[in-house]
């Protein structure tokens, strides 16, 4: 468990994080992104750039 | 086997993988954040292949590149990166080997794509040569809609923005056939159903079982060949006259097409990476 850097809210994270993984703060709803995983660090996911995709 | 898991932002589908490498016996991951990444052209990463899931696609492209120049195994291969991830050399290669395509026109200025609009006839759709999940596309009904689009696109876009790619707009019903290519093989098709024109998931697209038929299959695999072969997912239109292949994804989302086609798609993008014969 941690706080979203955002609005301070508690973050849960999976069984299995992975440093890169996308989470979602349930209270804001802001897009995060795991840092560091011991302890896990959250900061807000990078904006979508014009070459995103598939 | 040691697999590099090249990647930025780790999202459901990259999760899924993830979870599949490791429970495969003998498999060290080794994870490759392209943003931390340097080459220095000679070094490569102690791994035997490399796993593509990296968001952005200019950098998929060139790590690519740079990976198999060092001697390694990469799936997707750069040179389906390249040609999947750019709409124009998509075209090209659907139409060097014959795939059914929507009627398509590049053009260079804004007064040749306007001759090329109006020659296509209304309703035409502007596509930018590089993007993903349905943005910047431009339904274009008009003539006056047509002036607007060009002249917005010459002026406030990027460079890349005035190469111009406009296709005949393809009456789908509400829906695309999404089909996924592992190999040799056409493992599962979804539906992609939406009220709206552009009908990708990340719009709000909804996904159902599409049965893969053999005239599906076959037109799937006959684009994925075109492009190069590996992991890709082919977009399609249904039309009174057969299918139209109207893109192939070289990083491709599947997460929200495994409950509803019942086919374990990590499980077996990952067979494929390990196997031999890929």
């Amino acid at each position: 468990m941690t706080n979203c850097p955002v609005c301070d809210a508690a973050v849960e994270a999976s069984e299995d994080p992975v440093e890169g993984e996308l989470l979602e703060c349930p209270e804001c709803g802001i897009e995060l992104e795991i840092l560091d995983l011991d302890p896990i660090v959250l900061g807000e996911a990078p904006q979508a750039e014009e070459d995103w995709g598939e | 086997m040691r697999v590099g898991f090249l990647h930025s932002l780790i999202r459901p589908d990259e999760k899924l993988l993830i979870r599949e490498l490791r429970r495969r016996r003998g498999v060290e991951l080794v994870f490759l954040d392209d943003r931390r990444l340097v080459f220095d052209l000679r070094t490569p990463p102690a791994v035997d292949v490399i796993l593509e899931r990296s968001i952005n696609h200019s950098r998929a492209m060139h790590a690519l590149r740079l990976f198999e120049s060092m001697g390694i195994t990469c799936v997707n291969r750069y040179e389906v990166s390249r040609k999947c991830g750019d709409k124009i050399l998509t075209a090209v290669a659907l139409q060097e080997s014959g795939v059914p395509q929507p009627e398509t026109r590049v053009a260079f200025t804004e007064g040749s794509t306007l001759e090329a609009i109006e020659e296509l006839d209304y309703p035409v759709v502007l596509k930018p040569a590089v993007g993903s999940w349905g943005r910047l596309l431009s339904r274009i009904n008009d003539r006056q809609a047509a002036e607007t689009v060009l002249e917005h696109k010459a002026i406030l876009g990027s460079y890349h923005h005035s190469i111009f790619f406009a296709q005949k707009y393809v009456e789908k019903g509400g829906r695309d056939i999404r089909s996924f290519v592992v190999g040799d093989e056409c493992i599962a098709a979804v539906y992609r159903t939406s009220d709206h024109w552009i009908t990708n998931t990340a719009r709000g697209a909804t996904t159902s079982n599409c049965p893969v038929t053999a005239e599906l299959a076959e037109l799937s695999l006959r684009a994925a060949e075109a492009v190069g072969g590996g992991v890709l997912a082919v977009d399609l239109f249904e039309t009174p006259e057969g299918l139209l292949v109207n893109e192939v994804n070289y990083t491709m989302e599947f997460r929200n097409s495994i409950g509803v086609t019942g086919v374990d798609i990590p499980e077996r993008i990952v067979t494929y990476l390990l196997s031999p014969d890929r």
